[in-house]
């Protein structure tokens, strides 16, 4: 599947996007795009909505209101094929404490009715660097060690849009270039990635996107490129001050 | 404007049940002939199906409801969407007054076992199944306590308002046919079989009037529902501001 | 459709797996199914002449209340290490993920059940090992599964979730205790087939709506 002959011009297509419980918005009319080969880095404070918002668009949620379209697909009407296209790593590891890692990993292989399975399993193994624990229960693994199934798993079924859900707690800086190692190795091209977290600097050194969500809505969208740092810091500090 | 509406209609409700009601009650206790078997206990009667049958009649609505709302929130057009909050409010309106009511049928109906049989209950089919749907819709009420959120709430006891209906004739029969197998249990009301005419009519006059009463409940209970979410909507607005 | 098939496998298989290493489930309906015969044992009292009237009634007791138990944990197992939404994750649908938990529910409630008959055997005089009376067992179970499977994903995601399983499951399943509890009073005794028929025509007719509607409800209970 290359990333060019997707339908729509966009990996993910956000319009007026809202979501309430009970009484609370959670996400309040929220408009974002993605393009495809992006990584987009959005910061936020706790209770903005970042879960939220990567919660709705893997498919777990369902929006109240609003479009939500990815990898061209509609997220109302196909979301089985969106869960195709897409790997979700947030801070539950999503693997079962009493099997090995290996186990886990053919298990999800056959739900996303990977081809080659095993063959896939020790490629996958080799990129994350846990080729040498395969075996092992996985509740006896260090929690970095299972963080890296778990990205593993995520990047098993090579999805072209990728979501993570503060996927930098819980790793050091050798296991961060791992992950950044594992998004980016796909046959497919660049992935897209759509990363939310509350770390700044580290957020910062792996996109090239960046947005700040507030109060369940994007209030400041830029390259990394175009800016420094402590910049960012400061508009954040105000942005998110405000509130 | 829509209040307004509704407060009148339910008022015209309201006057009517009572008028009806005094009526039946007058009907039951002064003019209905004593019925010769039982004697002056059967008067129950009179109030104890009627009761029983706005309680399955408030389950109908339940599974109604269910699936109204089950197929509204599936949709993807904003009205159908819209609609799918009403859908739930009736369910959940219905359910709260069919317990109500098959609680009133299930102690009528042990106020009447007693001095005709002598023994509180019996298991009688129709009263063995009420009790079940009882215990069912009890369980509804309970998963609307104890869900997270609203969609939940409505989602779950959808499932179980649709599950809980379907069961009643497979759980009617079941009885039916365990009690073939235990004939030493004691037997239960007799069918209704040949009612005398007046009897009948004051049946009906009764069920009408239960029915009525029933409506206005409903009626009142959605209303009072959806004022209850409105309030909390703007309160929520008025929190996150 | 051979996916659908194979996801179904893959999903029992990973029970499986998950209960060959933990023998959680199977431990939990074994050992409270075994205090439970012997605690109404205690408590009725039958002698050898009311024992085969009492004794199958005593059974689906056991087999109902230690269900629950092993119904319960079987979510209980999938949300607390945040795997349900691994399985929300996949291209899967309702149905398959479904059938993949009920019957796999409904393998390891069938070997606790009949690891627990010779015990009942041995307590009660009777020889449950003819085919009539395990067909009863299986159709029984079928719908305890079923309904179970359903009530136990709404049931772990609710508050107080120990004892909102039993109280939705032990009402919508009376009609298959009533059935199993006659049709095996007149298995055991060796009863005439003629009898016992229309009982389990009532379990199966049961078990099909039970198990075609919870697969097709099982994707409104899974997303939120």
């Amino acid at each position: 599947m290359n990333t060019e002959d997707r339908g729509g011009s966009y990996a993910i297509s956000i319009r007026a996007l809202s979501k309430t419980f009970g009484s609370e918005m959670a996400i309040r009319k929220l408009d974002l795009t993605v393009s495809w080969g992006d990584f987009l880095v959005i910061f936020g404070p706790n209770g903005a909505g970042k879960t939220t918002l990567i919660k709705i668009l893997s498919t777990i949620t369902s929006p109240t209101n609003g479009e939500v379209s990815i990898a061209g697909f509609d997220l109302k009407s196909d979301s089985s094929l969106i869960r195709r296209n897409i790997g979700v790593v947030s801070h539950q590891s999503q693997l079962y404490q009493d099997l090995s890692a290996i186990e886990n990993l053919r298990f999800h292989g056959k739900m996303f009715s990977v081809p080659g399975l095993e063959n896939r399993i020790m490629e996958v193994a080799d990129i994350v660097g846990i080729k040498s624990i395969l075996d092992h229960k996985t509740s006896v693994l260090s929690h970095g060690m299972q963080k890296r199934v778990s990205i593993a798993r995520a990047i098993l079924h090579d999805p072209p849009i990728m979501l993570l859900d503060e996927p930098e707690t819980s790793l050091d800086q050798e296991a961060l270039s791992v992950l950044k190692n594992a998004i980016n190795q796909s046959e497919r091209g660049q992935r897209t990635v759509l990363m939310v977290t509350h770390s700044l600097e580290r957020g910062w050194a792996l996109g090239d996107r960046i947005a700040i969500l507030a109060r369940g809505n994007i209030v400041y969208e830029n390259n990394t490129a175009s800016l420094d740092q402590s910049t960012v810091i400061e508009i954040y500090n105000d942005l998110v001050g405000r509130s | 404007m829509n209040n307004v509406k509704t407060g009148k209609s339910s008022l015209f409700l309201l006057l009517l049940a009572g008028a009806m009601m005094l009526g039946t009650l007058y009907l039951i206790f002064m003019w209905v002939p004593t019925e010769k078997n039982l004697g002056i206990s059967q008067r129950i009667f009179y109030i104890h199906v009627p009761v029983a049958w706005v309680g399955f009649l408030a389950f109908f609505f339940v599974l109604t409801g269910s699936i109204g709302y089950l197929f509204a929130v599936k949709s993807s057009n904003n009205q159908a969407l819209m609609s799918a909050k009403s859908w739930d409010r009736f369910a959940y309106s219905a359910a709260e007054i069919g317990v109500l009511f098959m609680t009133l049928m299930l102690i009528s109906g042990i106020l009447w076992a007693k001095p005709v049989w002598g023994v509180w209950w019996t298991w009688d089919p129709r009263l063995s199944t009420s009790l079940i749907l009882w215990l069912t819709y009890v369980a509804y009420l309970m998963l609307r306590a104890y869900s997270y959120n609203e969609d939940q709430s409505a989602r779950y006891s959808a499932i179980l308002g649709i599950a809980g209906f379907i069961n009643v004739p497979i759980v009617y029969l079941s009885i039916v046919w365990w009690r073939t197998v235990h004939p030493q249990v004691l037997v239960g009301p007799a069918a209704s079989g040949s009612l005398d005419p007046s009897m009948r009519m004051v049946l009906l006059a009764a069920t009408a009037t239960f029915t009525v009463l029933f409506i206005y409940l409903l009626v009142e209970r959605m209303s009072l529902q959806k004022s209850e979410e409105q309030m909390e909507m703007i309160q929520g607005l008025g929190r996150t501001e | 459709m051979v996916s659908f098939w194979h996801t179904i496998l893959a999903l029992v298989w990973k029970d499986v797996l998950l209960e060959i290493r933990t023998k959680d489930i199977m431990i939990s309906i074994l050992s409270f199914a075994i205090l439970s015969l012997l605690i109404l044992n205690f408590a009725l009292k039958p002698s050898p002449k009311t024992a085969s009237v009492i004794a199958p009634g005593i059974l689906w007791v056991a087999f109902t209340f230690a269900g629950v138990l092993g119904l319960a944990r079987t979510f209980a197992l999938e949300k607390d290490q945040g795997n349900l939404v691994g399985l929300m994750l996949a291209p899967v649908s309702g149905e398959a993920l479904y059938l993949g938990k009920m019957l796999a529910n409904l393998m390891f409630m069938l070997i606790a059940e009949l690891a627990l008959l010779p015990i009942f055997a041995v307590l009660f005089n009777m020889s449950p090992f003819q085919p009539a009376f395990l067909l009863v067992v299986f159709v029984a179970t079928v719908g305890f599964a079923a309904v179970g499977t359903l009530f136990s994903a709404i049931g772990v995601n609710t508050r107080s979730r120990d004892i909102m399983l039993p109280v939705l499951f032990l009402p919508l399943v009376v009609p298959v205790i009533i059935s199993a509890v006659v049709a095996s009073s007149i298995a055991l005794d060796r009863g005439p087939w003629v009898d016992m028929v229309k009982w389990i025509q009532l379990m199966l007719v049961f078990d099909i709506l039970a198990v075609v509607l919870s697969a097709l409800a099982f994707d409104q209970v899974l997303r939120e």
